[in-house]
Formats: structure tokens, sequence, C-alpha cells
């Protein structure tokens, strides 16, 4: 990794909308800085003051809670003022265009904002029009960039490695931008991908983002290192995708059964929130030894610190 | 009092009749009273106005066959009179509106209003459309006999599809009745329905809904055996897909009676062009692949694809600053029609005739409106151009009160300079 920048480098982007056009470099250096503020997450007093002063804005369209609260939780250990709108009863509501929006914002003079929105390239459509930095939370069923990098630092710190490695991407891949931006996270740092889903969840080729596709549990996810579950989004969906939860857990439900043709020591994962019974059998998410549930939600908080640091980085080395 | 005016040492360009040469034209009291090498014999008569085009080229005014214009119901997207003034500074002298207005064009009355406004603004021909159903619903056929006699050119559902065969079929049927022709948006609604740019690799990594070509290639099978069935006449506008064209080929061979148009951003634009949701790159049919633009090219070249329209449709920027999901769809495309359809010839896909006639005289005979030729008794509708002279698209200076164009600081070769309606200059370029 010596080859990499180091954790001090100035990191050469202004916002962090994606993951597809960063460098397997770029990530490794978030990978790296997150890896340091796992460390100091588990400490007794787990605040600094890197970012003392600042202000840091969570701007949800969507209903979240894990997701915002994993960034409220980041701003604050940072030291940072952190300030939660979502769109109910905000102006959204009210028919407020996303550009007013981001004239609004600018006017309060933010350090960086984070956005979640139903639309795909909503957050970009925002990014062009603000002047602080801005961390997609996830767009429409475009990208969840944080996502991503906390999926890989929670296998690299398991596995070693995230070169080589196989890794099965299973379910609602249609309507999923934690897929999308791991596929292109996975297929930077040099992993196979597979994904795995019947063909109503799979968007239109999507084998041309290099990855393998396998319509059934059992070839997709023989060998495979790591088995990352997606949940089925029924409130996205429009129209019928599968034919009933029942038929779907059956084929594509992950269970004990199917998992025996990854390798042994094959970790789960899920972005949650799990649909028990839907998705995946209770007793695999339970598993200690095998699922990383919990572990990702850790990780989460520690790559939004990295993000946050790195982001506002250059900004902050101005002012000294 | 009479008034002549003579335009002397064109390069005269007729596609109908395959016309192309050094000739003069002589315009009276609105009519094309004569043409041809040397009229005057270099002395031009007395009480005749004369302008010498020094080889500029000069063509029957562009017929612009596929024209939203948000008048009635959206006047601040466009009006008759801005996109007529838009109309006449691209060289188009002749056009057709869709009646997706507010109210719909179902009715006499709807037409009557257009033709009084245009009547009033007396820039551009102005003809329109009725709709196909009452309310563009798709349910029940309008009163297509008494909205032919107040002037309706065809019907169609305009950016809508007409999406249940059955009333397909009954609207190929009864249309018949007044040898009229039906105007079909072909995309099942069903296949389109909330999507937003065209399927595959590019819509996967945008995580914009597809809508797959397939949309377009059914509806168009549907209809052919629909049209075989009714023996209607039956026009197919803005085709996209490779498919399509080839379906189109063997239909004509077969002697349907079927034609077809495209528009100039489904040649000359493709899916990339959405690269980081650009909303002005989003219409309806959505871009394609690279393959089926050549596809479309090709189509043109051979003539299967017999027409070129605009498929102008203004949105203010309210309509198009936004996530792409919500944006509407549609571009202007009056004052870049003429610029993009010569980009065919300069690229050397096509010949200047032929290129001409998908803007003149073919979509005129499709609508069966006595304009878009050169001919002794016929209306002065002219374009006077020049062929070469590279540019650059600036879309702040068009007339048109949306800006909504993919198109901007494209540099093209050519452009219109004087357009004469019924003989008279309506607009002439500056400088």
């Amino acid at each position: 990794m010596s080859a990499n920048p180091s954790p001090d480098t100035v990191f050469p982007h202004r916002h962090l909308l994606g993951i597809e056009g960063l460098r397997a470099g770029e990530i490794t250096q978030i990978l790296d800085l997150a890896n340091g503020y796992v460390e100091q997450n588990r400490r007794t007093v787990k605040k600094s003051s890197l970012l003392d002063g600042r202000t840091l804005v969570n701007l949800f369209f969507e209903n979240s809670t894990r997701t915002r609260t994993s960034f409220e939780l980041a701003g604050k250990r940072l030291g940072a003022d952190v300030i939660n709108m979502s769109s109910d009863g905000s102006s959204v509501k009210k028919g407020e265009t996303l550009i007013d929006t981001a004239m609004t914002l600018n006017a309060m003079h933010l350090d960086a904002l984070v956005v979640r929105h139903a639309d795909s390239g909503a957050v970009k459509l925002l990014a062009d029009k603000v002047n602080c930095s801005v961390i997609n939370a996830g767009d429409g069923h475009h990208e969840h960039p944080t996502q991503a990098l906390l999926d890989a630092l929670a296998i690299r710190r398991r596995l070693g490695r995230l070169d080589g490695l196989i890794v099965a991407i299973c379910g609602d891949i249609l309507h999923s931008r934690v897929a999308r931006s791991n596929i292109h996270l996975l297929n930077a740092m040099g992993a196979r991908v597979r994904c795995v889903a019947p063909p109503t969840l799979l968007p239109s080729q999507i084998e041309r983002l290099g990855v393998e596709v396998h319509h059934s549990m059992k070839a997709g996810l023989k060998d495979a290192d790591v088995v990352m579950m997606l949940r089925l989004q029924t409130e996205r969906m429009s129209g019928q995708y599968i034919p009933s939860t029942r038929e779907y857990f059956y084929f594509y439900g992950l269970d004990y059964e199917k998992l025996e043709v990854a390798k042994p020591d094959a970790v789960i994962m899920h972005p949650g929130p799990m649909n028990r019974g839907v998705e995946i059998d209770s007793d695999v998410a339970d598993d200690l030894k095998r699922s990383m549930i919990l572990e990702q939600v850790e990780m989460g908080v520690a790559v939004r610190m990295a993000v946050l640091d790195l982001l506002t980085r250059e900004r902050r080395n101005a002012q000294q | 009092m009479t008034s002549r005016v003579a335009y002397l040492n064109a390069r005269l360009l007729d596609p109908a009749t395959g016309l192309d040469q050094r000739a003069d034209l002589l315009t009276e009291d609105g009519r094309i009273a004569d043409f041809g090498p040397n009229l005057f014999g270099g002395a031009t008569p007395a009480g005749t106005e004369a302008v010498d085009l020094a080889g500029l080229c000069l063509a029957p005014g562009l017929v612009d066959m596929r024209v939203l214009i948000g008048e009635p119901g959206e006047e601040e997207k466009d009006t008759i009179k801005s996109a007529s003034r838009a109309a006449v500074a691209g060289g188009i002298t002749a056009m057709a509106l869709l009646p997706n207005t507010d109210p719909v064009l179902d009715e006499v009355a709807g037409l009557e209003f257009v033709a009084h406004r245009a009547r009033e603004v007396k820039l551009v021909k102005v003809f329109a459309y009725a709709s196909a159903t009452r309310g563009t619903e798709g349910n029940e056929i309008t009163e297509m006999g008494l909205l032919a006699r107040a002037g309706a050119v065809a019907f169609t559902d305009g950016i809508k599809a007409i999406a249940s065969a059955k009333t397909m079929r009954r609207a190929l049927s009864y249309a018949k009745t007044f040898d009229k022709l039906i105007v079909q948006h072909p995309e099942e609604p069903s296949l389109a329905s909330g999507g937003m740019m065209n399927s595959g690799e590019i819509a996967t990594r945008l995580g914009l809904v597809g809508i797959p070509r397939e949309a377009e290639i059914i509806m168009i099978e549907r209809d052919l055996r629909l049209a075989e069935l009714t023996g209607g006449r039956l026009h197919f506008a803005h085709v996209t897909t490779g498919e399509s064209v080839d379906l189109i080929r063997r239909a004509k061979a077969r002697g349907l009676r079927v034609t077809c148009d495209t528009a100039p951003h489904y040649f000359a634009l493709t899916e990339t062009d959405v690269g980081d949701y650009r909303t002005y790159a989003k219409v309806s049919p959505p871009l394609r692949g690279e393959m089926d633009r050549r596809a479309v090219v090709e189509g043109l070249a051979d003539g299967t694809i017999d027409a070129i329209a605009s498929d102008h449709v203004p949105q203010d920027q309210d309509q198009k600053r936004l996530p792409f999901a919500q944006a509407a769809c549609g571009v202007i495309g009056l004052e870049t029609l003429f610029p993009l359809t010569l980009e065919l010839v300069h690229k050397g896909k096509m010949s200047l005739l032929d290129a001409l006639a998908c803007v003149t005289s073919k979509p005129a005979a499709i609508l069966d409106l006595p304009v878009g030729r050169i001919v002794k008794g016929g209306p002065a509708d002219l374009v006077a151009f020049d062929l070469d002279t590279p540019w650059r698209i600036d879309v702040e200076g068009f007339r048109s009160k949306s800006k909504n164009s993919p198109f901007e600081n494209r540099p093209v070769q050519g452009r219109p300079l004087r357009t004469i309606v019924d003989g008279r200059t309506v607009w002439q370029a500056e400088g």
C-alpha cells in the first residue's frame, strides 16, 4: 500500500457524488483513513476537534434513519455542528425547486452537505449549484458511495484484501444504488463481481459494468468469498417484478442451504434494513461468525468521518 | 398594384423536379410567375424589384410537419407569434402544429382559433393537425370529417401514442372516408411508462429507468398490420431505431400506404449526449445508441424515411432545470432544422436535393399541402440560403420563447438568409 497517497494527502475531488470515476488509489486513501477512525470511535472519548466551528447539513428528501444517524454521528465526532433537514415540513414540500434550495443553502454558508434524494442525478444537480462539498447519501437508483466504501472497509478488515475476491451481489439490483456503487468500487479494486437475481430485477446490460450475471443462487454463490444481500425495495417498484415474496425467498432468499456452495468462511453482508424471511433467513442474518451486518454499521460512521475529513481538507489547509 | 420581385443569379433548387441550375425567378402577387436561366436577358423589366442573389441557393421554403407550441394554454413556452418568428428565421415557410394544446385541438373552434391567430401574425403559413381521439384520450375518435373541412391537415394524438389497437383500427378506417392521414407517435405506452431514456448500459449506469427500443418497434409492427387491414393511410412520426426503418422499408416494398419522418436529434445525437443527466437531451422517444443513429441516416439516404421534421417542443427553464426523472421531454428545433439537415449533405450522407426534399416537397406531399415546390403559378414560398459558411449554433439568439436546445455551440455549415412567404420577404438575415 506504500504506492498509495498517504492519509494526509489532499483529496482531488470537491464532492463525493459516486464511486464511478474514483481511482483505486483514491478509494484506498479513504479506506486507510477510515481505518484510523474505527479506532477513534472505539475509545471512551470519541470526539475530536477537526471540524470545530464547521457546519454540516443532512438534507434528506427520502426517509432514512440509519444513514442520516450515521452521518450525524460522523459529523459530531469530528466536532462539526450538524443540522438535519428532511423534506417533511420543509419548503421542498411546498414546491421549492432544488435550485432554489441550493441558493438558500448557500446563504447559510455550509461546509458540507449530505444529500439523499429519490431521483437519480438530483444530488449532482444540487452539487453544481452549491458552494460547499456535497456527499451523495443515495440518489435514486444511481449511487450510494459511502455504503460501498463501508462495505469495502468491512471486507478488507475481515478478509485482509479486496483484490481477487469473488463477491456475489444478490437480489434487487434493478432498484439498487448500493449495488451500482459496489460494482464500481469492487471492480476498481480488482475483485470479481457477480450479480445474482431473476432477470426482472436486473437492469438492462448490467454485464457491461463488468459483472458476471447469474439467475440461480447455486451458480452465483459458488466459491464466493462475500455474499451481499440486497433489500427487496418493494416501495420503489412500479408494478410486479416477482410473483410473491414467498416464491422469491424460495429461490433467492439466503439460507444455509444456498450458502453451502460458497467458500466455507464466506461472509454475509446486508445494507439494511433487512426483510427477514424475504431476502435473508433470520438464522443466517444473526450468525455472528458469518454475518457482518453490525460491523457494516460500525464501519459506516468511520467511513463517513474519513470522507468529511478528506473533502474539507483543502479548505481547512487554506485557512490555517 | 401588381408587386413583382425578380431574384437574379440564384442557384435554383427544386427537389420535386430535380432542378439545380443557375437561374432567375420572378414572383408576381405572391406567386411564382416564371423562372429559368437568364430570364430577363440582363435587364429586369420596369416596375420590378430586383434582388441579386449572386450565386446563393434559392429553394422552396421549408415545410416543418411537426411543431408543438403552447398556444392555446401554455403561452409562456411559445406562442404562434414567437414560433412563427423562429420558423421564418429558420427558413421555414409552412408548419403543421400538433393538437396537444390546452384545450386539445379536437374541435372546429380550436382550428379556427389557430387559423385566426396565424392570420394576425402573418409570417409563416400555419397548418394544424386535429387530434385523432377526443382530448387525445385514446378512446373516441374525433369528428374527422368536420375537422378536415375546417382545415385539419391530418389526425394525430401528437406527443401521445394511440395506444388501443381497436381505436387505431377505427381511426385508420374512418379517416379513409376523407382520404386523411393518421400520424402515430409509435411508442407502446405500457412498455415505455416511467421511462426516462433509452434502455441500456448508459441508463443502467445513471440509474435511470430505461425505455426499450422494442416499445417503438412493437407499435410500428402492430400499426403496419392495422394499416394493411384497413387500407388506411398511416404516417409514423420520429422513427429512431434500425428495426423501425427496416419494418417500414419492407412495408413500402409491399405497397402499403405508409410514410415516416425523423427529427434532427435522432440523426445528430445519441444517448451518450444525455451525459451527466443533461435534461436538454431528454426527448420522447428517447435518443438511441450509435447503431440506431446510423440506421436512421441510412433510412434517410435510401428514402425509407420520407421527411425530417423539427419536432419542436418548447419547454421553459422550470421544466428542464429539474432532476432528470422529473424534467419534461422535448427540444426546440425551428431554427436548427435547416443547418442540421444540411449537416447530412456536408457529411456526404445525402445529396443537397435529396436532403431538401425531406424538408420541402416530401412533407408537403405527405400532408397534401400545395407548397414545397417551385412551379409556375404556385405560391412563392422560398428560402434563399448560404450552403457553406460555418457558424456556431447560438441558442440565446433564437426567437422561440424557450431555449431548450441540446445543440448550443454546435458547429454547423450553411444558413437561411432570406425567407419569402407568398412573395413577401418575411425575414432577412442582418448584415
